[in-house]
């Protein structure tokens, strides 16, 4: 790994939706490098957080700020910061690699060094030589392990994980969990992990933060 | 065991059979075997005029096609993503111009282009886009609202931007859809008719303009059959290629539940849905409002003599065109009547025997759609060149155009009831059974009764088709009993502005008759919702 995470600022944001505030005057601040979980019950506004970070969701008032520059402006491909979503969204026209390389592919890297990091990438996950198989054909955990290496495949500064490990099996999840604290432990990427689940945020982070505190 | 007894599913299935056998096959038999001769094969093929019809026919079909793609993507896009006041509005406006008849998408485009472009090739291609857009709107836009926005946000997280997202992403999974949507469109304007007949000039003429004009026109019946053979062949190999090319680009693409279309957040997004949606509603009604104000205006001025006098045949004292507008509009109704009741009947019929009948239900149902596959010209010109010798000279009889009508609707009937039987669970039946009921008992109390409510709806649609079908009509029609679109086609084919105001008045007549059909059957269908 060689970019170092950066500091995630997050200055009086406020959300709301059709007149219903989701988001009240939120302040945060994250500092490089450091795993958090943000955690809440539903409705609290947790992803509603994690969107405006990512810049998919523009906040009615209030500042996202990345190393102290205001990103709140910046258009989501240009912030270097990755994200996992809850339904993974890998996509389906793509094989395996492909999907790992998108973010590489985008960045203008050569077909070469796209394969050789999507190969490494796999490896990373436990998924050796998955290279051709279609993003469709995947089981539950090997497509959840899929995501979370094209996430990582870039680098990213920051990496955001919306609920990751929802709606899979016990065994499945708490393996995940395992593999998930591990990876994100050896990167120097910020990650802010959503959850509903206390125990996930012991295992995966090293600080745990009430939303509905904020 | 519990199934029905054959006698009634035989019962309902002959009335269907029969009058599919009679008045469709009967008649593509008499126009192949009309068809097999060598001196009109030779004289067709080695026509040179012959080839350029074709290849018009094809480039304008292929450029209808992409034109339409191009300016249909921008209001699927808006209505997949974005929910806006308006919104459901403007899919109702687009479905209505798509089921308006073919002449008054003709009188439309006479009236809204200028005169330099009327008559010209130009004029052709608007009423296709315009036609058209809904099927793009509605097929491409189906598969857009249902692809995740996620996924797009996904791409946009590792590094893309919009137009990369739109090039990697959206336009590959939309791709099936597109090309699905294509075929559709490339089908309608290849056989294009009533709109070239009333906007064509002689060097815009398609494949069937062309079939009528050699089989009525000419009288070279024959030749014209020819002619028919030779687009059945090419809308054949279209058909084919389409089948080909979906299955290659069929995936399992996992369409979730959508995430329903979002009021836009953005100030450039709301800025695109206001311009995208309003730009949408003005092409698609411009061309509406251009009817009703030429109906009312002269080279002199403004005036409402073309209503005033719509009732009669006469454009000076003592001089008539042979045309007159209310018997056409009372001929039109009484048609629709007809054909409406005939098509509702024979459909439900055929529904139920499709339903309840396995396998030999399948054949029917293949059967009944293949007027769709052909095309009306042909029906109509099948059906003029069978029912001409005793003891079935029917040409002159009332009720030919009826039936011509109701074979063009009878498949939209199926399809709109069959569906709906499909769905009722079997296990409705079988509790009816162990209740005691008979077969015949459990299925007159369990399924027909889910028959009327998509009956009403695919009457509404039946009553729409007949009123606006023109293709069959131009065959089986006789003078003095035309419907409104026949006349519409003739008077704004004659010099003489108030002639040309009448059809526009015809023309606006037949597009607020089409317009109130399209609402009724949505709000229908929006309270069984």
């Amino acid at each position: 790994m060689t970019t170092s995470g950066s500091e995630v600022g997050v200055e009086h944001v406020t959300v709301s939706f059709d007149g219903e505030i989701v988001l009240d005057d939120v302040s945060l601040t994250i500092e490089p490098g450091a795993v958090i979980a943000l955690v809440g019950g539903s409705g609290t506004g947790k992803s509603t957080l994690l969107r405006v970070i990512a810049g998919l969701l523009v906040p009615d008032t209030g500042r996202v700020l990345l190393d102290g520059c205001d990103i709140t402006d910046t258009p989501t491909h240009r912030r270097g910061i990755g994200m996992v979503f809850q339904d993974n969204q890998l996509f389906p026209h793509l094989t395996v690699a492909e999907n790992i390389a998108f973010g590489l592919k985008m960045a203008g890297a050569p077909p070469a060094e796209q394969r050789a990091q999507a190969s490494r990438s796999l490896d990373e996950v436990g998924l050796a030589g998955f290279e051709r198989r279609q993003a469709t054909e995947l089981s539950g955990g090997e497509a959840k392990r899929v995501a979370l290496a094209r996430t990582l495949a870039t680098d990213p500064r920051v990496v955001l994980l919306d609920e990751p490990l929802t709606g899979l099996d016990r065994d499945l999840h708490d393996e995940l969990m395992h593999d998930l604290a591990d990876r994100l432990r050896r990167t120097d990427a910020t990650a802010i992990l959503v959850t509903h689940d206390h125990a996930e945020a012991d295992a995966i982070a090293d600080r745990t933060v009430e939303l509905a505190g904020l | 065991m519990n199934r029905l007894p054959r006698r009634l599913v035989v019962g309902l299935a002959i009335t269907p059979a029969v009058g599919l056998a009679v008045f469709y096959l009967w008649p593509f038999a008499t126009l192949l075997a009309e068809a097999i001769s060598w001196e009109a094969v030779t004289t067709v093929l080695g026509r040179g005029r012959t080839w350029e019809i074709v290849w018009f026919t094809t480039w304008q079909a292929i450029a209808s096609t992409v034109l339409t793609m191009l300016v249909g993507l921008a209001p699927a896009w808006v209505v997949a993503r974005f929910d806006f006041p308006g919104r459901r509005g403007l899919v109702s406006i687009l479905t209505a111009v798509f089921v308006m008849p073919t002449v008054v998408m003709g009188a439309a485009m006479l009236a809204v282009l200028p005169d330099s472009l009327d008559r010209t090739v130009w004029a052709v291609l608007g009423a296709h886009v315009l036609f058209n857009v809904a099927v793009i709107v509605r097929t491409v836009g189906a598969v857009w609202e249902h692809l995740p926005v996620d996924m797009e946000h996904a791409a946009a997280t590792l590094g893309a931007s919009p137009i990369a997202v739109f090039r990697h992403i959206t336009l590959p999974l939309l791709k099936p859809a597109m090309s699905a949507a294509a075929a559709i469109v490339f089908l309608f304007t290849f056989t294009s008719f009533g709109v070239i007949r009333v906007v064509g000039a002689p060097g815009t003429r398609t494949i069937e303009v062309e079939v009528w004009r050699r089989a009525t026109q000419l009288g070279q019946v024959d030749q014209a059959a020819v002619l028919t053979v030779l687009q059945l062949v090419a809308l054949a190999a279209v058909a084919v290629w389409s089948v080909r090319a979906q299955r290659r680009h069929s995936r399992a693409l996992a369409l979730r539940p959508l995430t329903r279309p979002q009021r836009p957040r953005r100030q450039r997004d709301r800025r695109s849905v206001a311009a995208v949606a309003s730009a949408t509603a003005v092409v698609a009604l411009g061309p509406f409002v251009a009817l009703v104000v030429r109906s009312m205006s002269t080279p002199t001025g403004w005036t409402l003599e073309a209503w005033r006098t719509i009732d009669t045949a006469e454009v000076r004292p003592g001089l008539s065109v042979g045309i007159d507008p209310i018997d056409a509009l009372v001929n039109s109704l009484q048609t629709m009547l007809w054909a409406t009741a005939i098509a509702v009947i024979v459909g439900a019929l055929a529904s139920l025997a499709i339903a309840a009948a396995g396998r030999a239900g399948r054949v029917l149902d293949a059967g009944l759609m293949l007027p769709i596959g052909t095309s009306a010209v042909t029906i109509g010109f099948g059906m003029l060149i069978t029912f001409d010798t005793d003891p079935v000279d029917w040409r002159a009889s009332w009720w030919i155009v009826p039936v011509g009508h109701a074979l063009v609707a009878v498949p939209f009937v199926v399809r709109t009831t069959l569906g709906v039987l499909r769905a009722v669970d079997p296990d409705l039946v079988a509790a009816a059974n162990t209740l005691g009921a008979s077969p015949t008992r459990a299925w007159s109390t369990v399924i027909v009764p889910h028959l009327w409510k998509p009956l009403a709806v695919a009457a509404a649609f039946a009553a729409a088709i007949s009123l606006g079908e023109f293709g069959a009509t131009s065959f089986l029609s006789r003078s003095g009993n035309e419907t409104l679109p026949i006349a519409i086609e003739a008077l704004l084919g004659r010099p003489g502005s108030l002639l040309q105001a009448k059809g526009y008045v015809l023309a606006t007549m037949l597009a607020a008759a089409t317009m109130v059909v399209v609402l009724v059957v949505d709000r229908f269908q929006e309270r069984g919702r």
